[in-house]
């Protein structure tokens, strides 16, 4: 116990020396998937059959990044998937088929997502109420607010402006010919975060919420103003998302169900643990991979849509397994 | 007892019976309204028959929920497993009266397969709760999809007694309701085991230390659960005459169940609420349908306000806790 405290309170993700670097095992499941579908399918290896690959995960990956901050500190954010919906539509509607308009609406969605996030966390800390509950209230009231504001039936379009994040590859890249935007905002973002959670002390200050609570406040740690952080990045991070997913799904009411679960999966299939205190950027950016790999491998195989959800469901599981032994070998708790 | 404690006492009070006074507002509201639209049809005893008659199935749902939640565990499979329960009933049934026991009985052990699988996942396993039962609500989804369409079938006349059946003036499916609610609340009060449902939900550990065989404690918690879920399921088999594979997550049952045992008192860390506190959960959320309904509010802003007034009946006594919640 008092070693894995200790471990937790250097900088996770830092070089340790004297031995060799324990290797996150999503890695190479990753890197294993990558090569079963090559060999279902070598077109992948085509810059535009892995780029595609990429650009398709990128707003999963993006929203499991944001949604690890929440899970580290010990808590969850249902309301994820609600407010992609809400960013869609919202956008949607605000545009109103304006191309011109697009600079003001993205900088007011990052404000909705904001003020969504700011709630969250005032809403879990300050009335107590289970994350949970409140982020599943904060998914319900999202939810008939996006479908209020459309009538139920959002209409338009988005017009190429705005759709330029999600779908426009940008051309005559040397070696790889292209490189979607979509992509881009992924690396920006996710090295972004991963900087924040592993390079400063707000990283430190979530995990030793998410560890214990009680310990982190005696020691000083404003618990209330870094739980909101967490809410609010997990936002942020939703509206990226639904930026991305508006650009190449395009307008509709039920583009954001789902993908509070799948990006609370791909966190644990990278190893996150739930009730708080241990995960990793990189590693919940390599689950969501893993997880849309799984996807596109069972798609060339064939399998219909039924049988990804029993192996979503299987792989969710097994991946928790793994994750407890892991641990219990390891002598932790 | 002199005045201090009497302060000291009184905020636990008013927690004990703050589900009760979330209900009566609720029900104030609900009077206030009908008298002041002019609607005095809305208050008849046959009208609160109606109201109740329209929340059996997340009742029995939410009773079998306060079991998982009361031994620190959650069920988030409930949803799916209701669907299942009714496709599976019509499609042995099939319109054939004779096998309306065995459809029964398979999908109750159906029921109990799925909780014992959960609780074998929770226990045995160390899965934490959430995750296997997301996990198996995602198996049992995609099984019913890829047997979609070879299942048919619809419930014969008979077996719709249980949704519309009269007996004594009272609706059949509220007096089913009414004996599984006080089922539970004499196990939960009386037996050993409902007392043990409550140690472990408090703190597993010192259960354990105290002798008590924590494992099967979570396991028949599960079964429970499930079990409740497959009953609902059976009602609403029989209320719509053939079940449906989108009939449990179209209700949400699963979100709503957590949402009616939370506003009912019982805390979701464990060990602390009662059958009682999710009777009066269940009543407050079919009440606001009402209120919505009478006040005539628009579908989409009902679900706006819903969503906030959950938070909202929550927060009433998280707030006052001085407990860190995540």
């Amino acid at each position: 116990m008092s070693q894995q405290t200790v471990s937790s309170t250097e900088a996770p993700g830092a070089p340790r020396s004297g031995r060799l670097p324990k290797i996150n095992p999503v890695f190479f499941v990753l890197a294993a998937l990558l090569v079963a579908i090559t060999l279902s399918n070598p077109n992948f290896v085509e810059p535009t059959g892995y780029m595609n690959f990429l650009k398709r995960a990128a707003p999963l990956a993006i929203l499991a990044a944001g949604q690890i901050y929440v899970i580290v500190s010990g808590g969850f954010d249902l309301s994820v998937g609600s407010l992609i919906t809400l960013t869609v539509v919202g956008s949607s509607m605000l545009l109103n088929n304006n191309a011109d308009a697009t600079w003001w609406v993205i900088p007011a969605m990052y404000a909705a997502g904001l003020a969504v996030g700011i709630v969250n966390g005032l809403v879990v800390s300050f009335l107590r109420v289970p994350s949970l509950i409140a982020t599943l209230g904060m998914m319900i009231t999202l939810n008939g607010a996006a479908f209020m504001w459309s009538s139920g039936s959002p209409r338009g379009y988005l017009p190429e402006t705005f759709r330029f994040f999600g779908r426009v590859n940008i051309q005559g890249i040397p070696l790889i010919q292209f490189i979607p935007v979509a992509l881009l905002v992924l690396l920006a973002f996710g090295s972004c975060l991963f900087w924040l959670m592993h390079r400063t002390n707000l990283g430190r200050m979530l995990h030793a919420i998410g560890d214990n609570p009680r310990a982190a406040q005696m020691s000083g740690v404003p618990l209330e103003r870094v739980r909101i952080t967490a809410f609010v990045v997990s936002s942020l991070s939703a509206v990226t998302a639904g930026i991305l997913l508006g650009g190449f799904a395009g307008v509709s009411t039920d583009v954001g169900v789902g993908y509070e679960l799948q990006a609370i999966t791909a966190c644990v299939i990278g190893g996150a643990q739930l009730l708080g205190g241990r995960g990793s950027v990189p590693a919940s950016i390599a689950g969501a991979l893993t997880l849309t790999a799984i996807f596109t491998l069972l798609n060339f195989i064939g399998l219909p849509k039924p049988v990804r959800d029993v192996v979503q469901g299987v792989i969710l599981i097994v991946a928790v397994v793994l994750a407890t032994y892991r641990r219990n070998r390891a002598g932790g708790t | 007892m002199n005045a201090a404690t009497l302060i000291k006492r009184l905020p636990s009070r008013i927690e004990r019976y703050s589900p009760a006074l979330l209900l009566a507002a609720a029900l104030l509201i609900y009077i206030a309204i009908a008298l002041s639209l002019g609607l005095t049809r809305f208050l008849t005893p046959e009208a609160a028959i109606s109201i109740l008659n329209r929340s059996i199935a997340l009742g029995m749902t939410a009773v079998g929920q306060t079991f998982a939640i009361l031994v620190g565990s959650i069920d988030l499979s409930v949803a799916h497993l209701i669907s299942a329960s009714a496709v599976v009933s019509s499609a042995i049934m099939n319109g054939d009266p004779a096998m309306m026991v065995p459809a029964v009985l398979v999908v109750l052990l159906m029921g109990a397969l799925v909780g014992t699988l959960n609780g074998l996942m929770i226990t045995r396993l160390e899965v934490n709760p959430l995750i296997a039962t997301l996990g198996m609500a995602l198996v049992i989804q995609g099984c019913l999809a890829s047997f979609h369409g070879k299942f048919g079938g619809s419930v014969p006349d008979a077996f719709q007694f249980f949704a519309y059946g009269v007996v004594l003036g009272l609706p059949f499916s509220l007096m089913v309701l009414t004996l599984v609610v006080v089922g539970a609340w004499v196990v939960l009060r009386f037996t050993r085991f409902g007392s043990n449902v409550y140690s472990v939900g408090g703190n597993r550990d010192t259960a354990r230390a105290a002798g008590i065989k924590t494992d099967r404690v979570v396991i028949a918690s599960h079964i429970l659960c499930s079990l409740c879920a497959s009953l609902a399921g059976l009602y609403l088999a029989s209320r719509l005459k053939s079940g449906s594979p989108w009939i449990g997550t179209e209700g949400a049952y699963d979100l709503e169940s957590i949402a009616v045992v939370v506003i009912g008192g019982t805390i979701l860390s464990g060990g602390k609420g009662g059958i009682w506190g999710t009777v009066a959960g269940v009543i407050i959320f079919s009440l606001i349908d009402s209120i919505f309904n009478l006040a005539g509010v628009d579908a989409f802003a009902k679900q706006v306000m819903r969503g906030i007034i959950i938070v909202a009946a929550v927060a009433f006594y998280a707030v006052r806790s001085k407990r860190i919640v995540a």
